[in-house]
């Protein structure tokens, strides 16, 4: 402890923040992380806090559209950037089909990791949707998860992308016919 | 939410979960997300050192940091101490006080010694940081040697050679005679590393008085709220209706959470005093240092078996480190005890010694981990029976084909009578499932490579739904045991039931429903389980042990079946016939032999009569459609077995434990939710993996914890987890009310004795046999290459 | 672990951000990605007064070949777009920056974590300081005296040091070379986790032999170094084996319980053969 720990004053901010497409205006300290802030200051409490040093993605969120820990990020960071949490995945009361990948498979239990490996998995499959078992078994470890044991998250996100797969081939099936 | 198709019951099918769509959509409550107006937040000063006495705590500066609104010691705030007690003279068991905040002594670093609380955890963190605490530092005691030694730093005062337990609950006479005539002895020295059960989601909590209702809300996340509640009420005198417990969503527990923490008492203290809500939420830093954790225990162990391979005998010491203080309500007891009562497990044992201590060392406390010393004393006995096959030149399957327990019930020689199971199908379909895919010929093959293959096997039961009877054998002053539960049918005809379970991943909200929905042949979207709420729950004991779905789903079962009646008591009476005519199912309720629509009624129907038309009642019926019912275990519990099968390669220039294949051959009897079930084995067997190869909660020499970040305390990831295949066997429970038996631990409790067998396997060549958990890769490269290089 | 209180200052171009760095003074910090730092003001392991995010410097986002072929990598490139090279510009001779991002934690430290952030830091087992050490590259700094090269060799200093002046700002990393023969691999107990030692081999290969090459390694030391011996071994027409053992006999990490100073030399010989292999495969 040294006697100059405190000169720096608490000086609130505003920070203006794009989360789920709506814009926000927060004012608050410098040295909130993004996950406090939209947990604590907007009121957006899917994202969850799990270790608050970037290891067990329980925070994960995306910030322009890539998966990013929000606990290694300062919100102040994420100005004139689009925030994504696993509030935005389903349609009014509709499921996303990767929601709905999850619970099908039982890929929670207690659910406390669930937005973060959804958002993880969100971010992606919008990157690589052509992404084989093992790349997808390979991201899922980046995220930790005490209840599963991983097989199940695995198969739910690469069941979703298989369907996925299999809609968009239809479809250019279908339009080419 | 899909209709159940007709006439099928829903018990024994993968239903969707209820739970589920908050879970995926963000919209769960845990404890973090609870914002109440005017709410503070606490952090505590955790004592620096091991071991050493208060001298002074200041905390005036603490006062002065910008955003700290108010700092507390055990001084300010005089909360009573926790104790827990277990009913056994003092020559076997040493109760010692766990202070709520440390006053004369800290003795673990990480200790809570003061609380801080301030405009948010930014500030009070802030504040942690002024405080001054003044040490007379004492040796710290780390470990079983320093423990026991004669001339011993104590830990507690009244502890003398720092042993809180020393009880030897079984010494069958003549047993040394039995080893000394022994064909063969064979003994392990085995040593587990301490782990911390590790929820995702930290302990925390939200507490407020509440004027309007004169009472202290404490939301917190534990698997036990009653029990919290009556620590609370004691701790801060209060009448014990004075506090209401609610537990949200809770993001994991694993034992971690059955015990009561210091710092949700201490949360709710604070809270009492400054008069506005305060929000306690451990961070990681603290939930690896300084929570509750578990299982590092030591054994010493052997057995005699004749030239068959038959077991004549078994003997063990165990020394469990508990830590610094024993937890409520199960005490530094629960370990050892449940070493000693069970070990023998599911092998004819015929004669069996056992001594079983709990020592106190300068680290934080233990609780209660998912299987609770069964993975220890599985992987103790697994080691014995494979080690004495190595000597006699048996395969190891066949040495426990020739010993497990095939006549039920089975009383052993620890006075437990087991329940039929299915020890030697599970364990002759396991090995089936691994021979067949080829591992043992993969095996030879690797082998005449040079590479290191090994297949490792663990065959165990695990005790499940304790009564109140088998924790008052353990001398237990708090006797877990029963359950209550309420169903209770509004006049719409939907149905809420509690239970006094604590359901933290389970899926209590569906298995509890589907049960109920079968019972009262209703659509399960018309049933909501209420639990976790001390003022909506008459009573209960929370989850752990196994014991939710057989326990309370029993008494869940009971309960609705008392409403089934009543609803069939009143439908009789409006058709004027006897109950035995009315059935209900599909939704309906349905006179027997009836077809036309008058024969027909809906529950609402029923219900509106209870309810609205009470006059049309007869005399003997009460208006109104609750029924409650308690569920007790009166014998030794119903027993869930399983085999493991594990294949692993060793890296010869890593030393890399690579897990090839995992088959689980498991019997719970009838699996309310396959899927559920299914989720428990794999979940289980991740955290036995975890504990066999990766995670240890370590100490440097003066006792600073040196794994405080998941950089350092390193849990398993989809990487390290393999994918594990399951095969079902169903062999009911016959009392418990729906056939089930317990699900919750088995995975944990078989993986690390499989998998520690299996690299013992692959290590045969050289001659080394490894007895410590975890496995690092530096010890098998060293196994591995024994010429270090020059 | 939340952090201490800072003030928070956005820099709008490379100018302004040295210019901040040197008003402020030594009790300032410059933040990209903030994968290391923002964990370790988490911690209060660090707590710098002062905050100069050069993250919106989209200038220092870039990565491209110039007239001479040599890599320029500007110092805000992410990991994952060096991992993902939408442009194709690491075709041809850097193939291995591409392949060495799988080491780099996991996809969401990517995404943030920056190229420049990481030889900033310079933790001791890291990849990019690894790499940087094996493929000679040039380390390109401003200042308020103007703008300085600094060779990778004399850029890492030890344990979290580098050459860097607190006013001075990492600007570009210059890989002046291609290495189409090189490889790097590392071990650790999880994927993902920082490595216990890391290896990496850029081999001189002509018609098919190796005619000589460089070996650096990470984790075992306070930063990474170079191991002349197994060079020279390479250079003498020695086998891979050869190599790998002098590295692991030139090797003197360090040590501590479930990592001793032998199993960490014994990881040196397997990781320098295997990224040897390795790079002779590509």
């Amino acid at each position: 402890m040294t006697d100059d720990t405190f000169t720096t004053p608490r000086e609130p901010q505003l920070i203006a923040l794009n989360v789920n497409g709506e814009q926000h205006e927060v004012i608050t300290e410098a040295r909130r992380t993004l996950v406090d802030v939209l947990r604590h200051e907007l009121r957006l409490t899917g994202t969850h806090v799990g270790c608050e040093h970037g290891i067990c993605g329980a925070c994960t969120v995306l910030v322009d559209d890539r998966p990013v820990r929000a606990c290694l990020m300062f919100a102040a960071q994420a100005e004139g950037a689009r925030i994504r949490t696993v509030e935005s995945l389903a349609d009014g009361s509709r499921l996303s089909d990767l929601q709905r990948a999850f619970s099908e498979h039982h890929a929670l239990q207690c659910g406390f990791c669930t937005p973060g490996f959804l958002m993880l998995a969100e971010g992606f499959l919008a990157e690589r949707p052509e992404a084989t078992k093992e790349e997808i078994r390979e991201v899922v470890a980046a995220n930790m998860c005490r209840c599963t044991g991983y097989q199940t998250i695995v198969e739910a996100i690469d069941a979703c992308a298989t369907a996925r797969r299999r809609a968009c081939a239809q479809a250019c099936h279908s339009k080419e016919n | 939410m899909t209709r159940q198709e007709q006439g099928r019951p829903l018990v024994g099918r993968s239903v969707p979960r209820r739970e589920d769509r908050r879970l995926v959509s963000g919209r769960g409550r845990f404890v973090d997300d609870i914002a109440l107006p005017g709410m503070l937040h606490a952090q505590f000063v955790r004592s620096t050192v091991a071991h050493g006495e208060i001298v002074s705590v200041d905390l005036s500066a603490v006062r002065r940091v910008p955003g700290v609104v108010a700092a507390f010691t055990a001084d300010d705030l005089a909360i009573a101490d926790i104790t827990a007690q277990l009913g056994r003279p003092r020559s076997q068991f040493v109760p010692t006080a766990m202070p709520v905040l440390a006053r004369d002594k800290v003795r673990y670093v990480g200790e809570p010694l003061a609380i801080v609380v301030g405009l948010d955890a930014y500030a009070a963190e802030d504040g942690l940081e002024a405080a001054h605490v003044e040490y007379a530092p004492l040796p710290p005691v780390l470990g079983e040697e320093t423990a026991l030694a004669e001339d011993a730093v104590l830990v507690h005062a009244e502890a003398a050679r720092n042993t809180l337990v020393d009880v030897s609950l079984f010494a069958t006479e003549g047993i040394d005679d039995i080893f000394d005539a022994a064909h063969r002895v064979v003994e392990v020295d085995v040593t587990t590393g301490r782990q911390n059960a590790l929820p995702l989601e930290t302990r925390g909590a939200v507490a407020h008085w509440d004027d309007r209702e004169e009472q202290l809300l404490l939301q917190t996340c534990t698997q036990v709220p009653h029990q919290v509640r009556t620590v609370a009420s004691r701790c801060l005198r209060l009448d014990e209706r004075a506090v209401r417990v609610v537990v949200p969503d809770m993001g994991g527990g694993f034992g971690q959470k059955c015990v009561v923490g210091r710092e949700e008492i201490a949360a709710a203290a604070a809270a009492l005093r400054i008069g506005r809500p305060v929000k306690w939420i451990e961070d990681r830093k603290d939930a690896l240092s300084a929570s509750f954790l578990a299982r590092e225990q030591h054994y010493r162990a052997r057995a005699a078996f004749d030239a068959d391979g038959r077991i004549l005998a078994l003997d063990a010491d165990v020394v469990c480190d508990m830590g610094a203080y024993s937890c409520y309500p199960f005490t530094a007891g629960i370990e050892p005890l449940m070493a000693s009562a069970e070990m023998p497990g599911v092998y004819k044992v015929p004669a069996y010694r056992v001594r079983g201590r709990a020592i106190t060392t300068n680290k934080a406390p233990t609780a209660p981990y998912r299987g609770v010393s069964r993975p220890q004393y599985v992987m103790v006995v697994e080691r014995l029976f494979e080690r004495a096959a190595r000597e006699l030149g048996l395969d190891p399957v066949e040495i426990r084909r020739r010993n497990v327990i095939t006549d039920f019930p089975y009383t052993g020689v620890n006075n437990i009578t087991y329940d039929p199971g299915s020890y030697l199908e599970s364990l002759n379909l396991c090995e089936r499932a691994v021979r067949d895919e080829g591992w043992y010929d993969t095996r030879t093959a690797a082998a005449a490579e040079g590479r290191h293959i090994g297949i490792g096997y663990a065959c165990f039961s695990e005790r499940t739904g304790y009564g109140s009877s088998a924790f008052a054998q353990r001398k237990m002053q708090v006797v877990p045991g029963f359950d209550i539960s309420e169903v209770r049918m509004d006049t719409s005809g939907a149905v809420t039931v509690t239970t006094g379970t604590m359901s933290h991943g389970q899926s209590h909200e569906t298995t509890m429903a589907q049960i109920v929905a079968d019972t009262l042949g209703l659509d399960i979207a018309r049933v909501r389980l209420h639990q976790g709420d001390t003022d909506r729950v008459t009573y209960g004991w929370g989850t752990f042990a196994s014991r939710s779905i057989t326990v309370g789903g029993s008494a869940v079962r009971l309960a609705a079946e008392r409403l089934g009646d009543k609803l069939r008591a009143i439908a009789a009476a409006l058709w004027d016939t006897e109950p035995e005519q009315v059935e209900l199912a599909d939704g309906h309720v349905r006179r027997r032999g009836g077809d036309g629509a008058r024969d027909v009624l809906t529950h609402q129907e029923i219900a509106d009569v209870a309810y609205l038309r009470a006059d049309l009642l007869p005399k003997d019926i009460e208006p109104g459609l609750t029924a409650t019912a308690t569920f007790d275990v009166f014998n030794d519990g119903t027993f869930s077995n399983a085999t493991h099968g594990v294949v692993v390669e060793l890296h010869q220039d890593t030393g890399q434990v690579e897990i090839l294949r995992y088959v689980c051959v498991e019997d719970c009897g009838v699996a309310i939710h396959p899927q559920v079930v299914e989720g428990q084995c794999r979940g289980g067997i991740a955290q036995g993996i975890a504990g066999a190869l990766y995670e240890e909660v370590t100490y440097d020499a003066v006792g600073e914890p040196s794994a405080t970040s998941f950089m350092d305390y390193k849990v398993p990831t989809a990487h390290e987890i393999p994918d594990v295949s399951i095969h079902h066997l169903e062999t009911p429970c016959a009392f418990t009310a729906t056939g089930a038996k317990g699900a919750g631990e088995g995975g944990t409790i078989g993986a690390p004795a499989a998998v520690l067998n299996a690299v013992n396997d692959a290590l045969r060549p050289t001659g080394t046999e490894l007895d410590h958990t975890p496995i690092t890769p530096q010890t098998v490269h060293r196994a591995l290459n024994p010429e270090p290089v020059p | 672990m939340k952090p201490a209180p800072f003030q928070y200052h956005r820099a709008r171009d490379v100018a302004g951000a040295v210019r901040l760095l040197a008003e402020l003074g030594d009790e300032a910090k410059a933040i990209a990605g903030g994968q290391s730092l923002v964990g370790m003001m988490n911690f209060r392991l660090a707590r710098p007064h002062h905050l100069v995010d050069i993250g919106g410097l989209r200038e220092l986002d870039r990565m491209h070949r110039d007239a001479d072929g040599a890599l320029r990598i500007g110092a805000l490139t992410t990991h994952h777009t060096v991992e993902s090279d939408p442009a194709g510009t690491l075709a041809q001779g850097f193939e291995v920056l591409r392949r060495a991002m799988a080491w780099i934690g996991h996809l969401p430290i990517r995404t943030r974590g920056t190229v420049g952030g990481s030889m900033a830091h310079a933790d001791a087992t890291a990849e990019w300081c690894l790499l940087a050490v094996l493929l000679d590259a040039e380390f390109v700094v401003r200042g308020p005296l103007g703008e300085r090269t600094i060779a990778a060799g004399d850029f890492f200093l030890g344990y979290y040091t580098t050459a860097l002046a607190p006013d001075e700002l990492l600007v570009e990393i210059v890989f002046p070379r291609t290495a189409p023969h090189a490889a790097l691999t590392e071990f650790a107990e999880r994927r993902g986790d920082f490595a216990i030692v890391a290896a990496a081999v850029d081999l001189d290969v002509v018609d098919g032999a190796v005619r000589g090459g460089r070996v650096a390694l990470g984790g075992v030391a306070a930063a990474a170094i170079r191991v002349p011996e197994a060079e020279a071994v390479l250079t003498g027409g020695g086998s891979f084996d050869a190599c790998a053992s002098a590295a692991a006999a030139a090797a003197d990490p360090p040590g501590d319980a479930s990592c001793g100073p032998l199993y960490r030399k014994e990881l040196v010989r397997t990781l320098v053969r295997r990224a040897c292999e390795e790079a002779m495969s590509r």
